[in-house]
């Protein structure tokens, strides 16, 4: 059974005014437990509406969402629960920290949710622990940190509530190259040790291209395409006309092709293809 | 050739908190830009490529050497607003930037400063509008605006000034693709078209792929100068300083250390291409 | 539900009402709420209901964003009518349990009541919707430039209130962003009692704060690169200027007051 699953989602704004738009239609997919899957689209897709339906911010016009098969909205008044159990790790979520220390905000989530104790405080550690800060940043105030080093708390905020599914819009927006890679890496790490089940919404190509099993391609509200990473960058033309970019490497490889040369273009990092050349030159060239 | 920007050992430092050191951003930047160019400062967060951009027009003052926009000292007070004319600033954040809640009111604040003539502010606000692609947005509201469109109504703001270069200190940071795409476009338009001096700040780099000359940054002094292809033959360096360098580059690099035959300074995906099937066909 | 509000909005036209001085449109409302106040007669504010209900027209702004600006102030306009319904002393009383009593005059102030609010809250929406703040800021300037003589700082003043009515749009886009993101940490802005309800917005309003003085600074250094420097010889892209259409318009403007006065005096 998949652990969230998506059924013919639709979420309508502004219903019976002139400006009546839906943000998402008919949307049906689903996410298997420990799966990492990335969603692309460009602003305006629908991408922001649909990922605060999977934690219930905002309630469908249509359709349903199904965490462990049941529906998340059975009882209405429950819906706090969701919260919990899906992590939403909002854009710049270092705009959301409020408390003293780093320890008390991180704390804010898992202290909503009802723990207390020895609990709470193993919670907080371990959250900070896989984000990466140190102990003597937890009683620091966060906004002497650097704009990273926030980004972590914010992010540690959300994982001390050990949610069942994470979803991450943009976490590395605005960051430079390498503090990018390197709260990359934590969430790989995070992934990896505690098999999460993780949602990555990016613009960067790159970003999605080196993370994710599976890609969907969000298109003015609907889904345009999804598959592995490979099936999904073969079709650049598409993802170009959906306002989308695709990975550098997978230009070069294209460019190659249309050289004449014997490559794979569902290429999409520079190791692979760097194999990929290696072996041609091995076997004696196209020639 | 003349200069647009010239700094001369170039020091700053931020105020500390009382009984710290002060600690310096910049420690002796010697730096000319010349009229005309395209130039892109990279840098890793807190290499000190910010604060150097703010000191381009007097928002910050040097604590030591001196920063002169055509010729002009800018730590002379009485030139501080032929200085801010001369050399207009795009920031980050689009939102924090836009005075007005109508597009073409937005683009007039700099002229209704400098107090020009009212039909003069009319042709400058058209003209700003235009050559940066909004002139169907005249009068729109720029909240409603996508943030490409609305960093493109900042630019606009600064033409309207016009003055003889351009500094976006991290303006396409917050921007989605399209957004980014939009304001490099226009940017690299105002450069060839007008001759507009452009300088811009970025941690993208494949933002830097078809400037003029490009600065890498680092603790405070200039690192790396060159054209882009000087700079990003540069891999071990550039790592090192925190930065990545462009996947072609990174393949070309990968294949050097087996021995192929290509340059590293083919940083376009067409170029390098190029090189690899010209290193194939070597064979 | 914050995006509701639509106080200081602007709805761009170029309609005869989106054309007229900022400054006529501000005396007009000036005028218009005179009038109301002096109506005392269903007449008269039968008079001032066509009035909005013919600028409304020329303005081209649909009825629903009016009503919808009514919205925020429905508490307040329920409140007094209730309270004039109820506790309006006087003859004939209609229906009456304990200290609670209707009367025909209650009945006829609760209508009143309820009539001058909703006309008065209307009519000045009707002004910055057809009024972009700037030029609403420019005209109270040039309405107040008298007051410079007595160093009043108009100048400041109404840049502040300008830049007030600019972010009070992305104020409001960012609360509801930062109440999603708490939301999702588990807040809850719903239950409890008046003091957990207070401290829950805590976790708001320390963000917001904070946010708003960093967008604060980051804006004064973009005008000063913008070559901000006070209103010192500064020129503007728009020119107030009188025209025929103004002069019209506060004629009429002080007809309808007339109007409405002497309705009064003669009791109608």
């Amino acid at each position: 059974m998949p652990i969230l699953e998506i059924q013919n989602l639709t979420h309508t704004y502004g219903i019976g005014t002139p400006f009546q738009r839906s943000a998402v239609e008919d949307v049906s997919f689903s996410v298997e437990k420990g799966e990492f899957l990335g969603i692309i689209g460009h602003t305006g897709s629908g991408k922001s509406t649909l990922i605060q339906h999977l934690n219930g911010l905002l309630k469908p016009t249509s359709g349903q969402i199904l965490l462990e098969g049941r529906d998340i909205w059975a009882e209405p008044k429950k819906i706090r629960n969701i919260r919990f159990q899906v992590g939403l790790v909002f854009q710049y979520p270092e705009y959301q920290l409020f408390e003293e220390t780093v320890y008390k905000d991180i704390s804010f989530g898992p202290k909503n949710q009802g723990k207390a104790g020895e609990e709470l405080d193993h919670a907080v550690r371990e959250a900070a622990r896989l984000v990466g800060l140190r102990d003597e940043h937890l009683e620091k105030s966060p906004f002497e940190l650097s704009g990273g080093q926030k980004r972590r708390v914010a992010l540690a905020g959300v994982l001390a509530m050990e949610p069942k599914v994470l979803v991450l819009d943009e976490p590395t927006a605005g960051l430079d190259p390498a503090g990018r890679e390197n709260l990359m890496a934590n969430i790989r790490e995070y992934h990896r040790h505690k098999n999460a089940t993780i949602i990555l919404v990016s613009h960067s190509m790159d970003e999605i291209a080196q993370n994710v099993d599976r890609i969907l391609v969000l298109k003015s509200a609907h889904i345009l395409m999804g598959g592995t990473p490979a099936e999904v960058f073969t079709r650049v033309e598409e993802l170009l006309s959906a306002g989308l970019d695709v990975p550098q490497v997978t230009r070069v490889a294209l460019a190659l092709r249309d050289r004449g040369l014997p490559i794979d273009s569902a290429v999409y990092t520079v190791e692979a293809l760097e194999r990929q050349l290696l072996a041609l030159k091995r076997g004696g060239g196209p020639c | 050739m003349s200069n647009m920007i010239q700094t001369e050992s170039l020091r700053f430092a931020y105020p500390a908190d009382e009984g710290q050191k002060p600690v310096y951003a910049l420690r002796g930047v010697d730096l000319e830009i010349e009229k005309g160019s395209f130039v892109v400062i990279l840098g890793h967060n807190g290499s000190g490529k910010s604060t150097l951009a703010k000191t381009f027009n007097a928002v910050l003052l040097p604590a030591g050497g001196k920063v002169y926009v055509e010729g002009m000292d800018t730590l002379d007070q009485d030139l501080l607003l032929a200085i801010r004319q001369r050399v207009g600033m795009v920031f980050q954040n689009p939102d924090n930037q836009i005075v007005a809640n109508v597009v073409e009111e937005d683009v007039a604040f700099a002229p209704e400063n400098l107090g020009v003539p009212t039909e003069e502010i009319r042709r400058r606000v058209d003209g700003a509008l235009k050559a940066v692609g909004m002139d169907e947005f005249v009068t729109h509201a720029p909240h409603l605006l996508s943030g490409g469109q609305k960093q493109r109504i900042a630019i606009a703001g600064v033409i309207a000034m016009e003055p003889a270069c351009v500094v976006l200190d991290e303006a396409t940071a917050m921007l989605d693709p399209i957004g980014r795409r939009e304001v490099l476009a226009t940017i690299h338009r105002l450069n060839q078209e007008k001759g507009i001096t452009v300088i811009l700040i970025t941690h993208h780099m494949n933002e830097a792929e078809n400037a003029d000359r490009v600065v890498v940054m680092n603790d405070g002094r200039v690192d790396l100068d060159g054209t882009p292809e000087e700079v990003f033959s540069q891999v071990a360096r550039l790592r090192h300083l925190g930065l990545t360098v462009p996947d072609t580059v990174d393949l070309l690099d990968r294949l050097r250390q087996k021995g192929w035959d290509v340059p590293l300074d083919a940083l376009r995906a067409e170029d390098c291409a190029a090189a690899v099937a010209g290193a194939l066909e070597k064979k | 539900m914050l995006k509701d509000i639509t106080l200081g909005q602007y709805f761009p036209g170029n309609t005869a009402a989106h054309k007229l001085d900022p400054r006529t449109k501000i005396l007009l409302v000036v005028l218009y709420i005179t009038a109301l106040f002096t109506a005392k007669s269903f007449l008269a504010y039968g008079l001032m209901a066509l009035v909005l209900a013919v600028c409304v027209r020329v303005s081209k702004v649909g009825l629903r964003a009016l009503v919808k600006g009514l919205k925020p102030v429905l508490f307040i306009i329920v409140f007094t009518g209730v309270l004039n319904l109820f506790f309006t002393p006087g003859e004939g009383i209609l229906w009456a349990w304990g200290p609670l009593h209707i009367t025909s005059s209650g009945l006829r102030n609760a209508a009143f009541m309820v009539l001058r609010i909703m006309l008065l809250i209307m009519g000045t929406f009707l002004l910055t919707y057809t009024t972009s703040p700037i030029s609403l800021t420019d005209g109270l300037e040039r309405l107040l430039n008298g007051l410079k003589r007595f160093h009043v700082p108009v100048h400041e003043l109404t840049m502040i209130m300008s830049i007030a009515l600019r972010f009070i749009p992305t104020l409001i886009e960012e609360t509801d962003k930062i109440m999603s993101a708490q939301k999702a940490r588990g807040a809850d802005f719903e239950s409890g009692n008046l003091m957990e309800k207070a401290k829950a917005l805590v976790p708001i309003l320390v963000p917001l704060f904070i946010s708003a003085f960093r967008r604060a600074d980051e804006l004064a250094t973009a005008m000063e690169c913008r070559c901000y420097h006070g209103g010192e010889g500064r020129t503007k892209l728009h020119v107030l200027k009188y025209g025929r259409r103004d002069y019209t318009a506060l004629a009429l403007g002080v007809l309808v007051l007339a109007g409405v006065i002497a309705m009064r005096a003669f009791g109608r």
